[in-house]
């Protein structure tokens, strides 16, 4: 397949004159797992509507799967499954009967519905449960079901919104594998938006940053931290005894090493370069009691968590 | 586990598909709706309860009236001759020995609680247990939605009139032993027809509230709000403004009495409540010649008897547009409201 799956052309979306979502572009290629990452309020949700037609932009273009979304809901939402972020079923109806409803919507014959259901359903590991009426699942479960409801229509395309909000770690660490497996068995293309970043980061092959409406940075990991941080990609910590003046100047002299900040007995030693092994002997060679060294790895709360430290301070 | 990749099409079909299959693919889809709420109303505890509560009123009024009949029935030999004449079937309807009230009052009263009923949370409920936005996600217009909503509830009145019609018509036909015209039959269908219409406005007025209001107790309590103030204190008001305007001192000429009787008229008109039952009286009681005043002169002459089933549609043609205008009035602003509103969840 050629060209990208979802392609967002500057599309904005205002309420009362306030930008919920601002000039984003944003292109995601087929197979794909992209992940949308914000806090609460950044915008994420209103864009995945505005993706599927059901928001109209304000300005700018989306077209998902090669159509235009805003023109012809209809053709994208056969082919594009979401999984809301406040996701619910028919209280009165069991898991199979919700999932044979959803198909009957999108038009698939009853025998091969109820097939494809059971099907789902043991996918999703709730062939014990498709029996029980929905209102008796747990969260979990609910969100599995929700899974199976988003693949009966075989989308090309899924979107899930919030999909680990609320799950336990264990819920959360089968919903994420099940989603990379359908990536990578059925080649489905997945966007998930989340502000939980290290179940992001687990199974995401890019990530877009996406705050007050506006994508700071995308790309994978490694990328994010350079676009979003210049310097002092890494950060080592110490915790010594007997840390003296002469140490700090030391370390300082370290070719790499932008700033030292010192607090009691540890040390936070920002670095442009890994030179965790040149710090520890120099501290070794000063006299200082050596306990603890770490390098700080950047996971994405740590991107996440230092992007908005900075923001607060200006 | 099972592998998925025989079940999904790398390559998507629905734009090679001929515009034909996709437009039965989307009646389908409605039909499925449809099937889905009215199934949902079928085994729902409140349109149970309400369902039985109309059946057994309707027997109830259906017993008083049949009594009443055939006391008056036995009480001499002419009296079946001249009842074949005067309509008498219709009377299973109107009549009552005053212990209970007659079928249509009982429908005119309880008629639109169950409308209400059947609407008060066809939206806002979908959106508050969040099936509204994954409903919204399938490739299915929007309006399809709130129109199958709506027919779903007509087809619930539908049949439950028509049950009620034939029952009563049945057991009219066993107990007092006289069959209905074709005359009389007619109008019963038309009052029946006339029962959906107006049990289809408050059923319209239900979903309104129901797209306006995100609380399906508020919706619902709009609702019963609206219909307390036509039954009850709508005709009150209106009597307050009638002793007003009926002040003798005021009143010079016949035709200013009359002019200011015609605007009392049109003010009540307004509740659909009264339209119902003008209507309905003109329907079942083929002796009543007008909805208005009349005065002497004008009846002066006039050879008293039944009107034929046109003129009395004639004269009902107003009050049922009336109706029928006010139901299309309450369906067009909540379809415009729902179509205008944000797929959002429910914070």
């Amino acid at each position: 397949m050629t060209g990208p799956i979802i392609e967002l052309k500057e599309i904005t979306k205002k309420y009362d004159n306030q930008y919920a979502v601002d000039h984003l572009s944003l292109t995601i290629q087929k197979g794909e797992i992209f992940g949308l990452l914000g806090p609460n309020g950044a915008g994420k949700s209103t864009t995945i509507l505005m993706m599927l037609g059901l928001s109209e932009p304000t300005s700018g273009s989306v077209s998902v799967c090669g159509i235009d979304s805003t023109r012809y809901p209809l053709e994208v939402k056969a082919r594009v499954g979401y999984l809301p972020d406040d996701l619910g079923f028919y209280h009165h109806m069991t898991g199979l009967e919700n999932l044979m409803y959803t198909a009957a919507l999108n038009g698939i014959p009853k025998q091969e519905a109820k097939e494809l259901a059971t099907q789902l359903l043991d996918r999703v590991g709730l062939n014990h449960a498709a029996d029980k009426k929905t209102g008796k699942y747990s969260r979990g479960m609910r969100q599995r079901l929700g899974l199976a409801d988003v693949l009966i229509k075989k989308p090309e395309v899924i979107i899930l919104d919030e999909p680990t909000l609320g799950i336990d770690p264990e819920g959360v660490r089968e919903l994420l594998k099940l989603i990379k497996e359908l990536n990578e068995q059925e080649n489905i293309t997945v966007l998930l938006s989340s502000h939980h970043l290290h179940q992001v980061q687990q199974i995401c092959d890019r990530v877009g940053i996406f705050v007050s409406g506006k994508l700071l940075a995308e790309g994978n990991l490694a990328r994010l931290a350079q676009q979003l941080f210049f310097e002092d990609t890494f950060v080592v910590n110490v915790t010594a005894e007997g840390i003296e003046q002469s140490l700090l100047e030391e370390l300082h002299k370290i070719n790499g090493v932008n700033r030292v900040e010192k607090l009691n007995t540890s040390l936070e030693i920002y670095c442009d370069r890994d030179v965790t092994s040149i710090i520890a002997e120099k501290i070794i060679q000063s006299g200082a009691r050596l306990s603890y060294i770490n390098k700080k790895d950047y996971g994405l709360d740590e991107i996440y968590h230092r992007y908005f430290e900075g923001r607060e301070a200006t | 586990m099972p592998s998925l990749s025989k079940l999904l099409p790398t390559e998507s079909l629905d734009s090679e598909r001929p515009r034909s299959q996709m437009a039965l693919q989307r009646r389908n889809a409605f039909q499925a709706i449809v099937r889905k709420e009215f199934t949902d109303y079928l085994t729902s505890w409140r349109i149970i309860i309400l369902l039985v509560i109309i059946l057994l009123t309707c027997v109830g009024s259906l017993y008083t009236a049949i009594t009443s009949i055939q006391d008056a029935l036995n009480a001499s030999n002419d009296a079946k001759e001249i009842a074949k004449d005067s309509f008498l079937f219709l009377k299973l309807f109107t009549v009552s020995d005053g212990t209970l009230p007659p079928f249509i009052t009982f429908v005119g009263f309880i008629g639109p609680l169950l409308g209400i009923a059947l609407g008060f949370d066809a939206i806002n409920s979908e959106r508050n247990k969040g099936t509204l936005s994954r409903l919204m996600a399938q490739p299915i217009p929007r309006d399809y939605v709130l129109n199958a909503k709506f027919v779903a509830a007509i087809l619930i009145n539908v049949v439950l009139f028509a049950i009620l019609g034939l029952i009563v018509t049945a057991l009219g036909i066993l107990i007092i032993g006289i069959p209905p015209s074709f005359e009389e039959f007619a109008r019963i269908a038309l009052f029946i027809t006339l029962c959906i219409c107006y049990i289809a406005f408050w059923l319209n007025l239900g979903i309104l509230f129901s797209v306006r209001f995100k609380q399906a107790a508020t919706s619902a309590l709009s609702g019963m709000a609206v219909w307390i103030f036509f039954s009850v204190f709508y005709s009150m008001i209106i009597q307050i403004i009638a002793k007003v305007m009926f002040n003798p001192e005021a009143i010079t000429t016949q035709s200013a009495a009359i002019s200011r009787q015609e605007t009392i008229l049109n003010l009540m008109r307004l509740s659909p409540n009264y339209l119902f039952n003008e209507s309905t009286s003109i329907l079942l009681s083929p002796s009543v010649r007008s909805t208005g005043p009349l005065t002497m002169e004008q009846t002066a002459g006039a050879i008293a008897g039944p009107l034929p089933l046109s003129q009395s549609l004639l004269l009902i043609w107003p009050q049922l547009t009336g109706l029928i205008a006010a139901t299309l009035i309450c369906f067009a602003i909540s379809y415009l409201l729902f179509m205008r509103q944000e797929i959002r969840g429910s914070q």
